[in-house]
This record gives structure tokens, C-alpha cells and sequence, in this order.
């Protein structure tokens, strides 16, 4: 499957390859069944739904992924083992995604940094010279442009309403903004990926591109953030005790009945 | 006793028939090929292959439309291999004509349309762009006071 799938590329591109799958797979999990834990409890019916529907889409991209990448990695691992079977310290997603769900502006703050930076991302990899890839990634963009429309509203919404809300969204990200920048920054050897054609930007790139993005946005709704870069070494490592509580939760059922199906 | 004659013919037509018969699991009201999930089949001596285009990436309901169309090509008396590929990206362009008029006969607005299918109305409020699947989304018509559904345009 691997000679098909990569076969021109050496050893070293390969495994960065791996890693931006991995990152990208974990993003996607883990935001995913965190926004998946608001689900009967949102506050009100329509973001119930809102919430549980992102939620889904965001698991079936990691799935999707976690697919992707174990053909690459081709270890004799699937998907569910890659996706369940690590522990706590294997997981290689931002560190933004590791702080606890937190109040619906949490959410609402940590969807949004996530998102316009997942989309940056994925806005490189559309012309990806790693074909599998380039083709999710185009049925991917297409359902987070309806992901970002939804938390874009709800950032625009909270920051203008007057009191709570708007003190709510701005204790929220001042929690984040220290790890904000995880999402962007550099994954080991990336410029083997931008020399292979696999994306079109180095991390650093895409990085600046974000800051832009964001920095027109909260200008724009008067949220003067600093948001830090964040150091490439830890971006993705050292996760918190809500992420162990996390872990505990969805691994749960795997941990219970090994190799159990739907 | 079997006969020859009880072998069904299989052909590309017949397959194509026989696909046009699979409902979607999650709007019944459509089949899968006016949906226009089926990218490509093949006819074989061997076996059938058929190639579905997932309308979104984690649609739940896919291994059971694989096994709907496992069910009916059974009958043809050869293997059926069904796989889900992304080489093309379904679009809610992909849907035919008969396809969206079945989805408004059932109370689904179709994608890009922005009326009400029960009267008719333009008056319409989109409720929530997420509705109780990935693919749906949830409107009101302010005219007939009927809330109703509505395909996301992707």
C-alpha cells in the first residue's frame, strides 16, 4: 500500500509527511470530542445541534485522516488503533486544544483561533503534490467553510454584546492566547514538505498569514490580543490534566472491550 | 431445478437500474444515484465494482448504503466490491433534477433553493445551519409557520 501511496519520497520526507497527518488527525480529534461534550447540554437547542454536528464532521475528518496516515506509516496499526491506542504522551495535538471546555465562550474562543488556523492550513495543502491528501483536504474545506461561518457569528456576537458576554470572550482568550500560536507552528522538517510540494508554505509562513487573519478580525471587534509564538519544541508535547481526563474519557469504551465494533 | 433462464442478465443497465433502486438511508426519498454518489461501476467478469463519493467525510451512514448496494446487486450472482473514494468531491451540484424534485415533495428544500417546499414562499428564515444530520440544515417558513429542512449547498 506505502510503494503506492508516497512511493518517490525519501525516508526523511516521509516521516514529516506522518507528522502533518498526525497533527493535523489529533487537531481534528480532540477539538472534535471536546465541542462533542456539549452535546444535551448547549445553551440552547439549536447550538445543541450546531455543536454535535460540528463535532461529528470534525471526527470524520480524523478519521478520514487517521486513515491516510496509517497507509503511509503502513506499521499494521488502522485507523482505531492509531486513533485509541496511544498514550497520553503519543497524542500530537496542539497545545491550544488541550485547555478544558470551559464556559461556551471558551469554546466559542478556542473554536475560532482553531478554526482560521486549521483553514490556513488546509488553504495550503489544496494544491498538495501528495494526491490522497489534496483530494480529502478538497472535501474537507468545503464542510469547514460552514464551521467557521458558524463560530465567526458567534465571535462577532459576543464580543459586541455589552457586559458579560463580551467579559466572558475576553477572559477566554486571554486563557488561550498563550498557546494560540500551536496550531502554526513549525512540525519537525517541514521544509521537506514545502521542497516536495506537499504544501505550499513553511509553517512560519502560514503563521504570519494567521497573525494577519486574526489581528484584521479582533481589530476590527476592538479585542487587542497578544498572541505569543509559541515555542515549535513544546507546541504539541507536555499536555495538560484536562487532556488526561480527555484521554481517560474516550479511550474508555476501547480500554473496556478491546477490539470491540459497532 | 434451476434454469438458465433465472440467471438475471448483467449488463451495465442492469446494474444502473438496479443502483437507481438503492434509497438513501437518511432521506429515504432519494436514491443514491440521483444523489449522485455513484461515481463509477464496472462491470466485470468476475465481479462488480462500484466506486460511492461520500457526501461528507464522516457520513455515518456509509457502511450502511455499502451494504444496501451490496444487498441489491446480490442478485446478479457475482461478487460486489463497494468502495468510498475522494478523487472527485461530491457537490450538491451532483444531484439531478428528478433528485431535487423528490427532496421538495418530501419537505427538503433543495440545495440552493431557498423556498419554502411546503407553499411555496419565499419568506424564510434560516433556523440553524446545522440540522440533525451533517447534510441538513434547519429553516422556517414565516408564510405557512412550518419549519422544515433544508440540503447544505457544499
Amino acid at each position: 500500500m506505502t510503494d503506492s501511496l508516497a512511493p518517490d519520497l525519501v525516508p526523511a520526507t516521509r516521516n514529516a509527511l506522518s507528522l502533518l497527518l498526525l497533527s493535523m488527525a489529533d487537531d481534528e480529534f480532540v477539538i472534535g470530542f471536546s465541542d462533542s461534550e456539549w452535546t444535551g447540554i448547549a445553551p440552547m437547542l439549536e447550538e445543541d445541534v450546531a455543536m454535535s454536528s460540528i463535532a461529528q464532521d470534525e471526527l470524520g475528518h480524523a478519521q478520514a485522516l487517521y486513515r491516510l496516515l496509517a497507509e503511509v506509516v503502513d506499521d499494521g496499526r488502522d485507523a482505531d488503533a492509531i486513533a485509541y491506542d496511544r498514550p497520553v504522551e503519543g497524542y500530537y495535538h496542539a497545545r491550544l486544544l488541550d485547555h478544558p471546555r470551559g464556559d461556551w465562550a471558551d469554546t466559542i474562543a478556542r473554536r475560532y483561533l482553531y478554526d482560521t488556523a486549521d483553514g490556513i492550513r488546509l488553504d495550503a495543502l489544496a494544491e498538495s503534490s501528495f494526491a490522497p491528501l489534496r483530494e480529502l483536504v478538497a472535501k474537507i474545506r468545503r464542510e469547514e467553510r460552514y464551521h467557521l461561518m458558524h463560530v465567526s457569528a458567534w465571535l462577532e456576537r459576543l464580543a459586541s454584546a455589552r457586559g458579560e458576554p463580551r467579559e466572558r470572550l475576553l477572559l477566554a482568550l486571554d486563557r488561550l492566547a498563550p498557546d494560540a500560536g500551536t496550531v502554526l507552528s513549525p512540525l519537525p522538517n517541514d521544509l521537506s514538505l514545502v521542497m516536495a510540494g506537499i504544501i505550499d508554505s513553511s509553517f512560519d509562513e502560514l503563521d504570519a498569514r494567521w497573525r494577519v487573519e486574526v489581528g484584521r478580525v479582533f481589530e476590527r471587534l476592538g479585542l487587542s490580543m497578544v498572541l505569543p509564538v509559541a515555542d515549535p519544541l513544546t507546541a504539541r508535547t507536555n499536555h495538560s490534566d484536562a487532556f488526561r481526563w480527555l484521554h481517560g474519557e474516550f479511550t474508555a469504551v476501547r480500554r473496556e472491550q478491546p477490539g470491540a465494533t459497532w | 431445478m434451476v434454469s438458465a433462464l433465472t440467471v438475471p442478465v448483467v449488463d451495465e443497465a442492469a446494474v444502473r437500474a438496479a443502483l437507481a433502486d438503492v434509497a438513501d438511508p437518511e432521506i429515504p426519498a432519494i436514491s443514491i444515484v440521483d444523489l449522485g454518489i455513484v461515481e463509477r461501476f464496472d462491470v466485470a467478469e468476475d465481479v462488480i465494482r462500484v466506486e460511492l463519493l461520500p457526501t461528507f467525510v464522516g457520513c455515518p451512514a456509509l457502511d450502511a448504503i455499502a451494504a444496501a448496494v451490496e444487498e441489491r446487486l446480490a442478485g446478479f450472482g457475482r461478487p460486489v466490491e463497494v468502495r468510498f473514494g475522494f478523487s472527485v468531491p461530491w457537490t450538491t451540484d451532483r444531484i439531478t433534477e428528478r433528485g431535487r424534485r423528490h427532496l421538495a415533495k418530501s419537505g427538503f428544500a433543495p440545495p440552493g433553493d431557498d423556498t419554502c417546499p411546503y407553499c411555496g414562499s419565499a419568506d424564510v428564515l434560516t433556523d440553524n445551519l446545522f440540522g440533525p444530520t451533517q447534510c441538513r440544515s434547519t429553516r422556517y417558513c414565516r408564510s405557512c409557520r412550518q419549519p422544515f429542512e433544508a440540503f447544505k449547498l457544499v
